[in-house]
């Protein structure tokens, strides 16, 4: 198996031209949204955007979750985590029930609103282009390097490495390596991530786990609720049965009586 | 009098057709326009008004399956009257929920896919399945309550033979569907607003959904006796009000009790708008109602039980709407309120519903009593037939 592959963005290295906003919108041809691109937000036809906080520059998209909640919460299976990280989005399968929007932890996924037939859209990290042995367009197109693609490892070891030679630069964390579970897009930062837009509250662990507490109790609801009703069913017939037989001796004797 | 009730009805007959087309309209531009173009929808809010409602008509459908359990299951006899009123309620919320979901799909041509591409791991897909299977069963249990009419004993006679394992699939079913509606959310810990999200989010759903489908069957009890003169015997309506006073109090000492022990107290009262709305759902659907029957001689009262399950299902209503509204509004950064599309659509299908139950409960024999002239000797025979059964 191949490695998977991902991109490590350095805020600290970006200097916000926004030569990585273009490169995807010509990769996936993508109309023009917005003349400036700082002032561009995602949608389903910007796949990331890059937003200027101060001084510092943060890039947006699809994180590629490890375990991806689109993933699990898709009635249809219209997600894929594929062996080479990208998670891939099927529109044939598609139902259009928005689930995944809804769940995202990075609410992430965009739609074609304006569209009779909507599909989701949302980065989809090259898949093509990183089949072909390519690297990102983002990243081919960063002037400064500040958005590197690579196989996952070396980018989390390039990510520390710089994190322990300048401590005083980085904010001593990296940003979507434990989110969620961690993912295949990376950012490390001067600054503490919630003051570059970028959602702190994610849980630490993969999102999936939180609806198979409730999934995996499926089968013994069934099998204990089955065999409770039928087991309370034949009790309260015979019980039944039992009083009106006993309504109907007591009857019985009366008449014998009198 | 009877131009009266002449006016009264020609003025709801014209109110429904108002409705009627102005739905279909709104239908025909939601096909033709797209979902943005025609309901407020957002990529930070995909789910809106629908899909609150969706929760709402399976949730008010719950007396299908606790009444079938109680009547068929427990044998409790004296329930058998309420069983049809409550299947033909299920019958009509599941359809309305689905023909509510196809509007509310962006690829509603493709609504069939569940059926073949399955991914075990979504609530979503367990949902899909659920609202499938449930809404057979339905079919199933309802189709005695048509053939009759037309008196084929053959398809009924197998029907019957089969009804007790077709209702024990149903009440699993329900409770499946019932409970994964507060499934989906749990995917959003960090959306939810603390005061609605729960670990136990499923559980909730489940046991407020005894209530509000149990306030619905005498809701309608009241409403088809004042129409039409049929309807349900007052025993019957307050053994409905015992069991919704109990399953209120549980569902509001469990939801007090999960909010504190997970040490969301503080929660209870900040002055913003979601304190507000959390109170205004436990004050209308639970302390209101449970107050009312509490009250002695009240739970025997045609009139109290109508207004206690009037606020039940209020009650029910709001919090549905909070879980899938309120509680993401702050989250997601963007207000959401319905677009004029989406409402008309959803009080299209409300009139629908309600139509619906008013012919078929016309036309079969849904309820069993009639109050007619000689109400009098049917209620005395009721008496004795319930003295032959229960003893005296």
């Amino acid at each position: 198996m191949r490695q998977q592959m991902g991109l490590l963005f350095d805020v600290t290295l970006c200097v916000g031209c926004g030569s990585c906003y273009e490169a995807c919108k010509k990769q996936n041809r993508l109309p023009e949204t917005n003349k400036d691109f700082l002032k561009d937000h995602l949608s389903n036809d910007t796949y990331t955007v890059v937003e200027q906080y101060k001084d510092n520059f943060a890039r947006k998209m699809c994180m590629h979750c490890g375990e991806p909640t689109c993933v699990s919460v898709c009635p249809v299976g219209a997600f894929e985590k594929t062996e080479l990280g990208p998670v891939l989005y099927d529109a044939d399968k598609c139902i259009g029930c928005r689930y995944c929007m809804q769940a995202c932890p990075y609410s992430i996924p965009r739609y074609e609103w304006s569209s009779t037939s909507p599909s989701v859209r949302k980065c989809n990290l090259c898949y093509e282009r990183l089949k072909e042995g390519k690297i990102n367009a983002c990243a081919e197109a960063c002037p400064t390097g500040a958005t590197q693609a690579g196989e996952m490892n070396k980018l989390i070891d390039e990510a520390k490495r710089r994190l322990k030679e300048k401590p005083d630069k980085y904010y001593p964390e990296i940003y979507g390596l434990k989110e969620a579970g961690g993912g295949n897009v990376l950012v490390i930062s001067p600054v503490p991530f919630d003051q570059l837009g970028y959602n702190t509250n994610v849980p630490k662990q993969p999102m999936p786990g939180f609806t198979m507490q409730a999934m995996e109790k499926i089968p013994s609801v069934v099998s204990v609720g089955g065999i409770f009703l039928t087991g309370m069913y034949w009790l309260t017939k015979r019980k039944n049965e039992i009083a009106r037989e006993e309504r109907i001796n007591m009857r019985g004797e009366k008449n014998e009586n009198e | 009098m009877k131009t009266n009730n002449l006016f009264r009805l020609s003025f709801w007959k014209s109110v429904s057709a108002i409705v009627i087309i102005v739905g279909l309209y709104s239908i025909i531009s939601r096909f033709a326009l797209g979902l943005g173009w025609t309901t407020n929808l957002s990529d930070l809010v995909p789910w809106g008004l629908w899909i609150g409602f969706d929760f709402i008509g399976v949730g008010l459908a719950a007396a299908g399956f606790t009444i079938a359990a109680t009547a068929h299951i427990f044998n409790a006899h004296k329930y058998h009257s309420i069983v049809r009123p409550a299947i033909l309620t299920a019958y009509i919320g599941y359809i309305i929920v689905i023909l509510l979901l196809i509007i509310d799909l962006g690829k509603p041509r493709n609504f069939w896919h569940p059926l073949v591409m399955w991914n075990p791991h979504s609530v979503m897909f367990e949902i899909t399945w659920c609202v499938i299977c449930y809404s057979t069963i339905l079919t199933l249990e309802f189709a005695p309550i048509i053939l009759e009419k037309f008196n084929l004993k053959a398809p009924i006679e197998l029907l019957r033979k089969i009804s007790i394992t077709v209702i024990i699939c149903g009440v699993l079913f329900s409770t499946l569907h019932q409970s994964s509606f507060g499934s989906l959310y749990l995917i959003a810990p960090t959306k939810v607003y603390p005061l609605w999200y729960s670990s136990y989010l499923p559980v909730h759903f489940f046991i407020s959904c005894i209530a509000a489908g149990l306030s619905m069957i005498i809701f309608e009890a009241y409403l088809c006796a004042r129409a039409f003169r049929q309807g349900l015997k007052v025993w019957v309506l307050s053994g409905l009000g015992k069991v919704i006073l109990t399953v209120l109090s549980i569902e509001l000492i469990f939801k007090f009790s999960d909010l504190l022990l997970s040490g969301k107290f503080s929660y209870l009262f900040l002055p913003i708008q979601e304190t507000y709305f959390f109170w205004l759902e436990i004050i209308i659907g639970s302390i209101i109602p449970i107050a009312i029957l509490s009250i002695p001689g009240y739970i025997n009262d045609r009139k109290w039980l109508y207004f206690s399950s009037i606020f039940t299902i209020s009650g029910f209503v709001l919090n549905r709407m909070n879980v899938s509204i309120t509680s993401l509004v702050r989250t997601s950064g963007q207000n959401y309120t319905p677009s004029f599309y989406e409402i008309s659509i959803t009080l299209l299908l409300v009139v629908l519903g309600m139509w619906a139950f008013r012919l078929i409960t016309k036309n079969f024999k849904v309820f069993e009593t009639s109050f007619g002239q000689n109400s009098e000797a049917v209620e005395t025979a009721d008496l004795k037939q319930r003295e032959l059964i229960f003893g005296k």
